[in-house]
Protein backbone atom coordinates (compact mmCIF):
# COMPACT_ATOMS: atom_id res chain seq x y z
CA UNK A 1 0.00 0.00 0.00
CA UNK A 2 1.36 3.61 -0.70
CA UNK A 3 1.65 6.22 1.66
CA UNK A 4 -1.22 8.28 -0.32
CA UNK A 5 -3.65 5.33 -0.61
CA UNK A 6 -3.47 4.85 3.27
CA UNK A 7 -4.31 8.31 3.63
CA UNK A 8 -7.13 8.24 1.92
CA UNK A 9 -7.69 5.27 3.90
CA UNK A 10 -7.61 6.89 6.88
CA UNK A 11 -9.61 10.42 6.01
CA UNK A 12 -12.48 7.86 4.89
CA UNK A 13 -12.52 6.59 8.77
CA UNK A 14 -14.66 9.62 10.25
CA UNK A 15 -16.34 7.71 13.16
CA UNK A 16 -17.20 10.39 15.83
CA UNK A 17 -15.23 10.18 18.76
CA UNK A 18 -15.19 11.55 22.38
CA UNK A 19 -11.44 14.08 23.72
CA UNK A 20 -9.66 12.35 25.77
CA UNK A 21 -10.76 14.70 28.54
CA UNK A 22 -14.13 13.56 28.31
CA UNK A 23 -13.02 9.96 28.55
CA UNK A 24 -10.79 10.95 31.40
CA UNK A 25 -13.92 12.70 33.06
CA UNK A 26 -16.51 9.83 32.65
CA UNK A 27 -13.61 7.16 33.42
CA UNK A 28 -13.48 9.35 36.91
CA UNK A 29 -17.39 9.16 37.34
CA UNK A 30 -17.63 5.92 36.49
CA UNK A 31 -14.89 4.76 39.46
CA UNK A 32 -16.54 7.43 42.20
CA UNK A 33 -19.72 5.11 41.30
CA UNK A 34 -18.08 2.45 41.51
CA UNK A 35 -16.04 2.55 44.87
CA UNK A 36 -19.68 4.05 46.58
CA UNK A 37 -21.71 1.41 45.67
CA UNK A 38 -19.08 -0.89 47.12
CA UNK A 39 -19.11 1.45 49.76
CA UNK A 40 -22.82 1.89 50.33
CA UNK A 41 -22.86 -1.89 49.93
CA UNK A 42 -20.30 -3.37 51.94
CA UNK A 43 -18.89 -0.77 53.98
CA UNK A 44 -21.01 1.75 55.30
CA UNK A 45 -20.27 4.71 57.88
CA UNK A 46 -18.68 4.73 61.20
CA UNK A 47 -21.12 4.72 63.98
CA UNK A 48 -20.06 8.04 65.66
CA UNK A 49 -19.88 9.71 62.24
CA UNK A 50 -22.05 12.81 63.33
CA UNK A 51 -19.67 13.29 65.69
CA UNK A 52 -16.66 12.72 64.13
CA UNK A 53 -17.73 15.48 61.06
CA UNK A 54 -17.01 18.15 64.02
CA UNK A 55 -13.27 16.55 64.75
CA UNK A 56 -10.70 18.28 63.16
CA UNK A 57 -8.38 15.10 62.85
CA UNK A 58 -11.12 13.66 61.10
CA UNK A 59 -12.22 16.21 58.31
CA UNK A 60 -7.89 16.38 57.88
CA UNK A 61 -7.89 12.95 57.14
CA UNK A 62 -11.08 13.40 54.83
CA UNK A 63 -9.06 16.67 53.17
CA UNK A 64 -5.56 15.00 52.52
CA UNK A 65 -7.59 11.82 50.80
CA UNK A 66 -9.43 14.35 48.72
CA UNK A 67 -6.28 16.29 47.41
CA UNK A 68 -4.86 13.00 46.53
CA UNK A 69 -7.89 12.11 44.97
CA UNK A 70 -7.89 15.56 42.87
CA UNK A 71 -4.37 15.91 42.55
CA UNK A 72 -3.35 12.20 40.61
CA UNK A 73 -6.45 12.20 38.48
CA UNK A 74 -5.07 15.77 37.47
CA UNK A 75 -2.39 14.21 36.64
CA UNK A 76 -3.92 11.13 34.89
CA UNK A 77 -5.70 14.01 32.43
CA UNK A 78 -2.57 15.07 31.71
CA UNK A 79 0.04 11.80 31.50
CA UNK A 80 -2.59 10.04 28.76
CA UNK A 81 -1.34 12.80 26.03
CA UNK A 82 1.84 12.31 24.28
CA UNK A 83 3.02 15.91 24.74
CA UNK A 84 2.39 15.37 28.36
CA UNK A 85 3.33 17.54 31.57
CA UNK A 86 1.94 17.38 34.63
CA UNK A 87 2.53 21.00 35.16
CA UNK A 88 0.56 22.06 38.35
CA UNK A 89 -0.59 18.52 39.08
CA UNK A 90 2.70 17.45 40.02
CA UNK A 91 2.68 20.53 42.79
CA UNK A 92 -0.46 19.38 44.32
CA UNK A 93 0.67 15.64 44.44
CA UNK A 94 3.91 16.85 46.67
CA UNK A 95 1.39 18.30 49.01
CA UNK A 96 0.04 15.56 50.30
CA UNK A 97 2.96 13.65 51.93
CA UNK A 98 4.21 17.36 52.61
CA UNK A 99 1.02 17.77 54.59
CA UNK A 100 1.12 14.53 56.09
CA UNK A 101 4.29 14.96 57.64
CA UNK A 102 3.60 18.21 59.47
CA UNK A 103 0.11 16.70 60.55
CA UNK A 104 2.19 13.67 62.27
CA UNK A 105 4.87 16.46 63.45
CA UNK A 106 1.86 18.24 65.09
CA UNK A 107 -0.17 15.21 66.71
CA UNK A 108 3.60 14.02 68.06
CA UNK A 109 3.50 17.36 70.22
CA UNK A 110 0.37 17.05 71.18
CA UNK A 111 -0.16 13.34 72.54
CA UNK A 112 1.83 12.15 75.07
CA UNK A 113 4.77 10.19 73.90
CA UNK A 114 3.09 6.96 75.63
CA UNK A 115 0.20 6.87 73.40
CA UNK A 116 2.09 7.29 70.12
CA UNK A 117 2.30 3.58 69.60
CA UNK A 118 -1.59 3.43 70.47
CA UNK A 119 -2.27 5.96 67.91
CA UNK A 120 -0.38 4.63 65.32
CA UNK A 121 -1.28 0.91 65.65
CA UNK A 122 -4.79 1.80 65.56
CA UNK A 123 -7.94 -0.33 65.74
CA UNK A 124 -8.42 -1.09 61.37
CA UNK A 125 -5.00 -1.59 60.09
CA UNK A 126 -6.20 -4.60 58.94
CA UNK A 127 -9.98 -2.77 57.33
CA UNK A 128 -7.41 0.31 56.41
CA UNK A 129 -4.92 -2.43 54.25
CA UNK A 130 -7.87 -4.51 52.42
CA UNK A 131 -10.82 -1.81 51.87
CA UNK A 132 -8.54 0.85 50.51
CA UNK A 133 -7.67 -1.71 47.54
CA UNK A 134 -11.42 -3.33 47.40
CA UNK A 135 -12.39 0.10 46.94
CA UNK A 136 -10.45 1.11 44.64
CA UNK A 137 -10.77 -1.63 42.36
CA UNK A 138 -13.55 0.14 40.48
CA UNK A 139 -12.20 3.34 39.74
CA UNK A 140 -8.67 1.72 38.77
CA UNK A 141 -9.98 -0.04 36.33
CA UNK A 142 -11.77 2.68 34.44
CA UNK A 143 -9.02 4.98 34.77
CA UNK A 144 -6.96 2.29 32.75
CA UNK A 145 -9.46 1.52 30.24
CA UNK A 146 -9.55 5.56 29.99
CA UNK A 147 -5.95 5.64 29.43
CA UNK A 148 -5.85 3.02 27.16
CA UNK A 149 -7.71 5.09 24.70
CA UNK A 150 -5.16 8.24 24.79
CA UNK A 151 -1.15 7.83 23.88
CA UNK A 152 0.90 8.19 26.96
CA UNK A 153 4.54 8.05 26.46
CA UNK A 154 5.15 7.13 29.87
CA UNK A 155 2.71 3.59 30.82
CA UNK A 156 4.62 2.80 33.94
CA UNK A 157 4.21 5.80 35.32
CA UNK A 158 0.68 6.51 33.94
CA UNK A 159 -0.37 3.38 35.44
CA UNK A 160 0.76 4.56 38.65
CA UNK A 161 -0.89 7.69 38.56
CA UNK A 162 -3.95 5.97 37.82
CA UNK A 163 -3.28 3.68 41.20
CA UNK A 164 -2.92 7.08 42.77
CA UNK A 165 -6.17 8.59 41.59
CA UNK A 166 -7.69 5.33 42.58
CA UNK A 167 -6.67 5.11 45.90
CA UNK A 168 -7.46 8.25 46.38
CA UNK A 169 -10.84 7.89 45.60
CA UNK A 170 -11.14 4.65 47.73
CA UNK A 171 -9.07 6.68 50.60
CA UNK A 172 -11.82 9.79 50.73
CA UNK A 173 -14.82 6.88 51.06
CA UNK A 174 -13.09 5.03 53.41
CA UNK A 175 -12.20 7.85 56.15
CA UNK A 176 -15.64 7.84 56.41
CA UNK A 177 -15.87 4.31 57.71
CA UNK A 178 -12.62 4.51 59.65
CA UNK A 179 -12.67 5.35 63.16
CA UNK A 180 -8.89 5.68 63.50
CA UNK A 181 -8.19 9.42 62.96
CA UNK A 182 -4.49 10.42 64.52
CA UNK A 183 -2.44 11.52 61.58
CA UNK A 184 0.32 8.92 62.73
CA UNK A 185 -2.20 5.98 61.66
CA UNK A 186 -3.09 7.82 58.61
CA UNK A 187 0.43 8.74 57.50
CA UNK A 188 1.16 4.72 58.30
CA UNK A 189 -1.57 2.43 57.10
CA UNK A 190 -3.46 4.91 54.78
CA UNK A 191 0.27 5.20 52.56
CA UNK A 192 0.62 1.24 52.92
CA UNK A 193 -2.61 0.87 51.18
CA UNK A 194 -1.87 3.62 48.58
CA UNK A 195 1.03 2.20 47.76
CA UNK A 196 -0.36 -1.13 47.28
CA UNK A 197 -2.74 0.04 44.77
CA UNK A 198 0.17 2.35 43.09
CA UNK A 199 2.41 -0.88 42.55
CA UNK A 200 -0.39 -2.64 40.54
CA UNK A 201 -1.66 -0.14 38.26
CA UNK A 202 2.68 0.47 37.78
CA UNK A 203 2.12 -2.92 36.39
CA UNK A 204 -1.16 -2.51 34.55
CA UNK A 205 -0.04 0.17 33.09
CA UNK A 206 3.48 -1.51 31.75
CA UNK A 207 1.60 -4.15 30.58
CA UNK A 208 -1.82 -2.58 29.03
CA UNK A 209 -0.80 1.50 28.21
CA UNK A 210 1.83 0.75 25.49
CA UNK A 211 0.06 1.96 22.10
CA UNK B 1 13.13 22.22 15.37
CA UNK B 2 13.62 23.42 12.09
CA UNK B 3 11.10 21.12 10.21
CA UNK B 4 7.90 22.13 12.41
CA UNK B 5 7.53 25.76 10.53
CA UNK B 6 4.37 24.85 9.35
CA UNK B 7 3.18 23.74 12.80
CA UNK B 8 0.28 27.08 12.62
CA UNK B 9 -1.17 25.74 9.36
CA UNK B 10 -1.31 22.16 11.24
CA UNK B 11 -2.91 23.35 14.02
CA UNK B 12 -5.80 24.86 12.19
CA UNK B 13 -6.39 22.25 9.76
CA UNK B 14 -6.13 19.44 12.30
CA UNK B 15 -8.97 21.69 14.19
CA UNK B 16 -10.97 21.15 11.54
CA UNK B 17 -10.12 17.72 10.89
CA UNK B 18 -11.09 17.02 14.17
CA UNK B 19 -14.35 19.07 13.67
CA UNK B 20 -14.83 16.81 10.29
CA UNK B 21 -13.58 18.48 7.62
CA UNK B 22 -12.72 15.43 5.75
CA UNK B 23 -10.33 17.77 2.97
CA UNK B 24 -8.69 20.11 5.94
CA UNK B 25 -7.73 16.62 7.45
CA UNK B 26 -6.48 15.50 4.31
CA UNK B 27 -4.33 18.53 3.68
CA UNK B 28 -3.35 17.89 7.09
CA UNK B 29 -1.89 14.45 6.51
CA UNK B 30 -0.56 15.45 2.93
CA UNK B 31 1.08 18.20 4.40
CA UNK B 32 2.49 16.65 7.38
CA UNK B 33 4.04 13.47 5.43
CA UNK B 34 7.17 14.74 4.10
CA UNK B 35 8.65 16.07 7.63
CA UNK B 36 7.80 12.65 8.90
CA UNK B 37 9.79 10.95 5.52
CA UNK B 38 12.83 13.22 6.25
CA UNK B 39 12.93 12.49 10.15
CA UNK B 40 12.13 9.20 9.76
CA UNK B 41 14.95 8.58 7.33
CA UNK B 42 17.41 11.04 9.13
CA UNK B 43 16.65 8.08 12.14
CA UNK B 44 17.16 5.62 10.28
CA UNK B 45 20.64 6.48 9.14
CA UNK B 46 21.67 7.35 12.76
CA UNK B 47 20.28 4.03 13.57
CA UNK B 48 21.93 2.19 11.43
CA UNK B 49 18.61 0.99 10.16
CA UNK B 50 17.81 0.14 6.41
CA UNK B 51 16.19 2.97 3.68
CA UNK B 52 13.92 0.70 3.30
CA UNK B 53 12.48 0.60 6.53
CA UNK B 54 11.56 4.32 6.03
CA UNK B 55 8.13 4.24 4.53
CA UNK B 56 7.20 1.52 6.49
CA UNK B 57 8.11 3.79 10.07
CA UNK B 58 6.14 6.79 8.23
CA UNK B 59 3.04 4.57 7.37
CA UNK B 60 2.87 3.64 11.55
CA UNK B 61 3.33 7.01 12.59
CA UNK B 62 0.57 8.50 10.11
CA UNK B 63 -1.77 5.31 11.02
CA UNK B 64 -0.89 6.75 15.17
CA UNK B 65 -1.28 10.13 14.18
CA UNK B 66 -4.41 9.28 12.66
CA UNK B 67 -5.89 6.83 15.90
CA UNK B 68 -5.40 8.69 19.07
CA UNK B 69 -5.48 12.75 16.97
CA UNK B 70 -8.13 12.78 19.88
CA UNK B 71 -5.10 13.34 22.86
CA UNK B 72 -4.02 16.53 21.26
CA UNK B 73 -4.94 19.83 22.94
CA UNK B 74 -6.59 22.24 20.63
CA UNK B 75 -5.27 24.74 22.87
CA UNK B 76 -1.54 23.25 22.73
CA UNK B 77 0.71 23.58 19.87
CA UNK B 78 0.38 20.53 17.69
CA UNK B 79 4.68 20.85 16.47
CA UNK B 80 5.20 19.04 20.00
CA UNK B 81 2.10 16.35 20.37
CA UNK B 82 3.52 15.21 16.58
CA UNK B 83 7.27 15.33 17.68
CA UNK B 84 6.20 13.03 20.64
CA UNK B 85 3.81 10.64 18.59
CA UNK B 86 7.10 10.14 16.27
CA UNK B 87 9.38 10.10 19.15
CA UNK B 88 7.20 7.01 20.73
CA UNK B 89 7.11 5.09 17.50
CA UNK B 90 10.30 5.57 16.54
CA UNK B 91 12.06 4.11 19.09
CA UNK B 92 9.50 0.71 18.97
CA UNK B 93 9.86 0.63 15.45
CA UNK B 94 13.89 0.41 15.74
CA UNK B 95 13.56 -1.46 18.29
CA UNK B 96 11.73 -4.30 16.41
CA UNK B 97 13.70 -3.93 13.55
CA UNK B 98 16.79 -4.41 16.12
CA UNK B 99 15.11 -7.91 17.05
CA UNK B 100 14.24 -9.20 13.28
CA UNK B 101 17.95 -9.06 12.27
CA UNK B 102 18.14 -12.09 14.34
CA UNK B 103 15.36 -13.67 11.83
CA UNK B 104 16.71 -13.32 7.79
CA UNK B 105 14.41 -10.60 6.36
CA UNK B 106 15.13 -12.27 3.20
CA UNK B 107 13.06 -15.18 3.70
CA UNK B 108 10.08 -13.08 4.94
CA UNK B 109 10.25 -10.85 1.66
CA UNK B 110 10.89 -14.35 -0.54
CA UNK B 111 7.10 -15.75 0.81
CA UNK B 112 5.70 -12.49 0.48
CA UNK B 113 6.80 -12.26 -3.10
CA UNK B 114 5.67 -15.42 -3.78
CA UNK B 115 2.06 -14.72 -2.19
CA UNK B 116 1.73 -11.07 -4.38
CA UNK B 117 3.29 -12.02 -7.45
CA UNK B 118 0.84 -10.15 -9.38
CA UNK B 119 0.10 -7.59 -6.67
CA UNK B 120 0.66 -3.86 -8.45
CA UNK B 121 0.98 -2.59 -4.46
CA UNK B 122 4.29 -2.04 -3.27
CA UNK B 123 5.61 -4.60 -0.51
CA UNK B 124 5.38 -2.84 2.45
CA UNK B 125 4.92 -3.80 6.05
CA UNK B 126 1.53 -2.72 6.10
CA UNK B 127 0.07 -5.17 3.20
CA UNK B 128 1.87 -7.96 5.26
CA UNK B 129 0.16 -6.89 8.21
CA UNK B 130 -3.68 -6.56 6.66
CA UNK B 131 -3.04 -10.62 5.83
CA UNK B 132 -3.56 -11.06 9.26
CA UNK B 133 -6.81 -8.98 9.61
CA UNK B 134 -10.21 -11.01 9.42
CA UNK B 135 -11.48 -11.26 6.25
CA UNK B 136 -13.98 -8.73 6.46
CA UNK B 137 -12.31 -5.88 7.27
CA UNK B 138 -9.42 -6.83 5.12
CA UNK B 139 -11.10 -6.50 2.29
CA UNK B 140 -12.89 -3.32 3.31
CA UNK B 141 -9.54 -1.64 3.60
CA UNK B 142 -8.77 -3.26 0.64
CA UNK B 143 -11.29 -1.86 -1.50
CA UNK B 144 -11.16 1.66 -0.05
CA UNK B 145 -7.13 1.73 -0.76
CA UNK B 146 -6.64 0.11 -3.71
CA UNK B 147 -9.88 0.75 -5.78
CA UNK B 148 -10.24 4.08 -4.01
CA UNK B 149 -13.38 3.69 -3.32
CA UNK B 150 -15.61 5.93 -0.40
CA UNK B 151 -17.36 4.32 2.15
CA UNK B 152 -20.63 4.14 0.84
CA UNK B 153 -19.39 2.64 -2.63
CA UNK B 154 -17.61 -0.30 -0.51
CA UNK B 155 -20.71 -0.41 1.29
CA UNK B 156 -22.35 -1.16 -2.08
CA UNK B 157 -19.89 -3.58 -3.39
CA UNK B 158 -20.06 -5.89 -0.26
CA UNK B 159 -23.78 -5.24 0.22
CA UNK B 160 -23.07 -4.14 3.58
CA UNK B 161 -24.59 -0.85 5.50
CA UNK B 162 -23.02 2.26 5.17
CA UNK B 163 -22.45 2.07 9.00
CA UNK B 164 -21.42 -1.27 8.88
CA UNK B 165 -18.22 -0.51 6.47
CA UNK B 166 -17.39 2.30 8.32
CA UNK B 167 -17.30 0.38 11.99
CA UNK B 168 -14.91 -2.31 10.41
CA UNK B 169 -12.94 0.21 8.67
CA UNK B 170 -12.16 1.63 12.33
CA UNK B 171 -11.76 -1.73 13.64
CA UNK B 172 -8.86 -2.47 11.09
CA UNK B 173 -7.41 0.41 11.57
CA UNK B 174 -7.33 -0.26 14.94
CA UNK B 175 -5.79 -4.29 14.39
CA UNK B 176 -3.67 -2.64 12.22
CA UNK B 177 -2.35 -0.22 14.45
CA UNK B 178 -2.16 -3.44 16.76
CA UNK B 179 -0.29 -5.60 14.67
CA UNK B 180 2.56 -3.08 13.40
CA UNK B 181 3.40 -4.09 17.88
CA UNK B 182 4.20 -7.31 17.03
CA UNK B 183 2.49 -10.36 18.82
CA UNK B 184 4.74 -9.71 21.58
CA UNK B 185 2.60 -6.55 22.50
CA UNK B 186 -0.45 -7.33 20.59
CA UNK B 187 -3.78 -6.71 22.58
CA UNK B 188 -6.90 -8.32 21.91
CA UNK B 189 -8.58 -5.40 21.35
CA UNK B 190 -12.77 -6.30 20.73
CA UNK B 191 -13.82 -2.69 20.90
Amino acid sequence: MKTENLIELIVQDSAPRWSFGRIVWHATVYGVIAAAGVFFLGVGFRSDISSALRSVRFLFKVLVALTLAVGAIGAVFRIGRPDAALERWSWVLAVVPAVLVCAVGLELVAVPEASWMGYLVGHNARFCLTLIPLLAIGPLIFLIMALRLGATTKPKLAGALAGLSASGIAATFYTFNCTDDSPLFVATWYSIATFIVVVVGYFAGDRLLRW
Amino acid sequence: MNGWKLGEDWAELMRAAISGDANAYRRFLVSVTPSLRSMARHRCRSAGASESDVEDIVQEVLLAIHLKRDTWEQSRPIGPWIAAIVRNKFIDALRRRGRQTAVPIEDVMDTLGIEHEDAHVSHREIDRLLMQLKRQQREIVQSISIDGGSVRETADKLHMSEGAVRVALHRGLKALAALYRGPHHEDRESH
